[in-house]
């Protein structure tokens, strides 16, 4: 699914400033892998998303998608497999535009916007059906500006925005940072359940160790700008949330 | 009343502008300074062809076509070259001087006898009556093009372009191309509106884009102020409003003059006026605060 070989992303090359954010990472992400990252600040795990999403260019390295080589495609290249939760829920979605309007962008991802309104009576029925299943209300207000909503309402909405194309890849860079506990764990339930109904491959940026611990089936640890630690399958499921903490001790 | 009705025609002419600027402005949340130079570029290319005897149909696309070439430089060197919007549109709105000046062949090129747009059509046998009707249907067919645009999947794209770039490149939109889409169109809507004024005026003149762009900032500023006040959130509304403040614009102008107020404070008038839609808002902020 994603291959990830020798990355490495250097910061303001050759000045003063220089900073080596990966050395040499490599990866290889399965489809339908819920990947959990974690790692203290700075040690390289939203620089590996942003690699990922397209948001930022490696300064050596590979990355492959589906064997399709997407090392120097742009992020709105690479929306065509990929969906992203931003840590900002402003950044997600356009708080000018009615929720609608949002779901009809993030329906055309992976396809071109043509001249001809798509907003029509059966495209709202869908959405407010898909609205509906998060229980908040907010299926009969789809004429409503987006900006109107919550942080949390609006996390959620962008996460259901993800599965309205056919994407296979779901970038959670600490969706959560921003919300208060509860709107955070309703926020990433519903990407759980999302993860597992769509058989999405997940990459899941995160400071929150009880999430990394609750959430995913496998955990990357980065530090320093390199994969530490790399556990999958049930040494993740029986790893105890001590033993994560002392990692950080 | 004939007072008003030129009043009326004038901002119908420059509503085609005021939607270019609320495209810049409000949709893709960008300044654009191109609209002095294309506005002006719009009314010389009209000069220039009707005086050679070009007929209006083929005068029409070439003028608008001519504003849209205008609004794609100036996103290409924002885009392309990562100069700020403002400086790219400064630098294009300059060089369009000397462009118009080599069309144009002279400062100032009268329409005297020549067949315009207004004299075409006969709608009544009043000559203010049938360029009002004419301004009018014309303007009406461009809100209604503009508003079916912004309700299309591309117009959301353009719409959310401005809103979240962020968002929308992850949605898979190239935003940069949609800037220069957008100033595009801006700039051609722009320059119809010099198609307009040029031929309702008589004349191009090369300084007749001067300051306009204050002309159609105040117009979309009413707007917002008449969106705000009357909770008005469809975007076709909006676009109604955007020509409506063009119209209330050269109302108070015509007003001005009306009241003897010396020609020549024009321009200052049209920036204090400006000034007091900007402010007041925001001097109400202030009261609001004092006044518990």
């Amino acid at each position: 699914m994603i291959d990830i070989k020798h990355i490495t992303k250097v910061f303001n090359k050759g000045k003063v400033n220089e900073v080596t954010a990966l050395r040499e990472v490599s990866l290889h992400i399965n489809k339908g892998e819920f990947v959990v990252m974690i790692g203290s600040n700075g040690s390289g795990k939203s620089t590996l998303l942003n690699m990922v999403a397209g948001s930022e260019f490696c300064s050596e390295g590979t990355i492959t998608i589906n064997n399709v080589n997407v090392t120097q495609l742009h992020d709105y290249q690479r929306s065509k497999w990929m969906a992203r939760v931003f840590q900002n829920p402003f950044n997600g979605t356009a708080p000018d535009l009615t929720i609608l309007d949002n779901f009809r962008l993030a329906a055309l991802r992976a396809q071109p916007k043509k001249l001809s309104i798509g907003t029509n009576a059966a495209f709202k029925k869908t959405v407010q059906d898909k609205i509906a299943m998060l229980g908040m209300g907010l299926e009969n207000k789809t004429n409503q500006a987006m900006g109107s909503l919550s942080g949390g309402q609006r996390q959620a909405l962008t996460l259901l925005m993800s599965v309205m194309d056919h994407t296979e890849i779901l970038l959670l860079d600490e969706p959560t940072a921003a919300l208060d506990p509860r709107s955070a764990q309703a926020v990433l339930s519903l990407a759980d359940t999302l993860v597992k109904e769509y058989n999405l491959t997940a990459l899941f940026v995160t400071h929150n160790l009880k999430d990394a611990h609750q959430y995913g089936n496998r955990l990357v640890q980065m530090q320093e700008g390199k994969v530490l630690r790399d556990i999958t399958g049930d040494v993740k499921k029986n790893m105890p949330l001590t033993t994560m903490f002392e990692w950080f001790a | 009343m004939q007072f008003y009705l030129d009043a009326l025609q004038f901002g119908l002419c420059l509503g085609s502008m005021a939607m270019g600027i609320f495209i810049t402005m409000k949709i893709f949340n960008m300044p654009d300074i191109t609209t002095d130079g294309s506005y002006t570029l719009g009314a010389t290319v009209t000069a220039v062809l009707i005086t050679s005897h070009w007929p209006i149909y083929a005068v029409l696309p070439v003028s608008i076509s001519a504003g849209a070439a205008a609004g794609i430089c100036t996103g290409l060197i924002h885009t392309k070259l990562k100069i700020d919007a403002l400086l790219s549109g400064i630098l294009v709105m300059t060089g369009l001087y000397s462009i118009n000046l080599l069309i144009l062949g002279r400062s100032n090129v009268p329409l005297i006898n020549v067949s315009t747009i207004f004299t075409s059509v006969t709608l009544f046998t009043d000559e203010t009556y049938n360029q009002v009707a004419i301004g009018l249907i014309l303007i009406s067919l461009l809100a209604l093009l503009l508003t079916w645009l912004l309700r299309t999947d591309f117009g959301i794209a353009m719409r959310a372009t401005g809103n979240s770039p962020t968002m929308t490149r992850a949605i898979g939109v190239n935003t940069d191309r949609m800037k220069i889409t957008g100033l595009a169109i801006a700039n051609a809507f722009t320059a119809l509106s010099g198609f307009l004024a040029a031929q309702y005026q008589g004349f191009t003149d090369i300084n007749m884009g001067i300051g306009i762009v204050i002309t159609g900032l105040g117009s979309v500023l009413i707007a917002d102020a008449l969106r705000i006040w009357f909770n008005i959130t469809g975007i076709g509304k909006q676009i109604i409003l955007v020509v409506v403040g063009s119209i209330i614009f050269q109302f108070v102008l015509a007003t001005s003059l009306q009241l003897h107020v010396n020609p020549n404070m024009l321009k200052l008038i049209t920036a204090l006026f400006v000034l007091l839609i900007v402010a007041l808002p925001r001097v109400g902020k202030l009261t609001s605060l004092r006044v518990p």
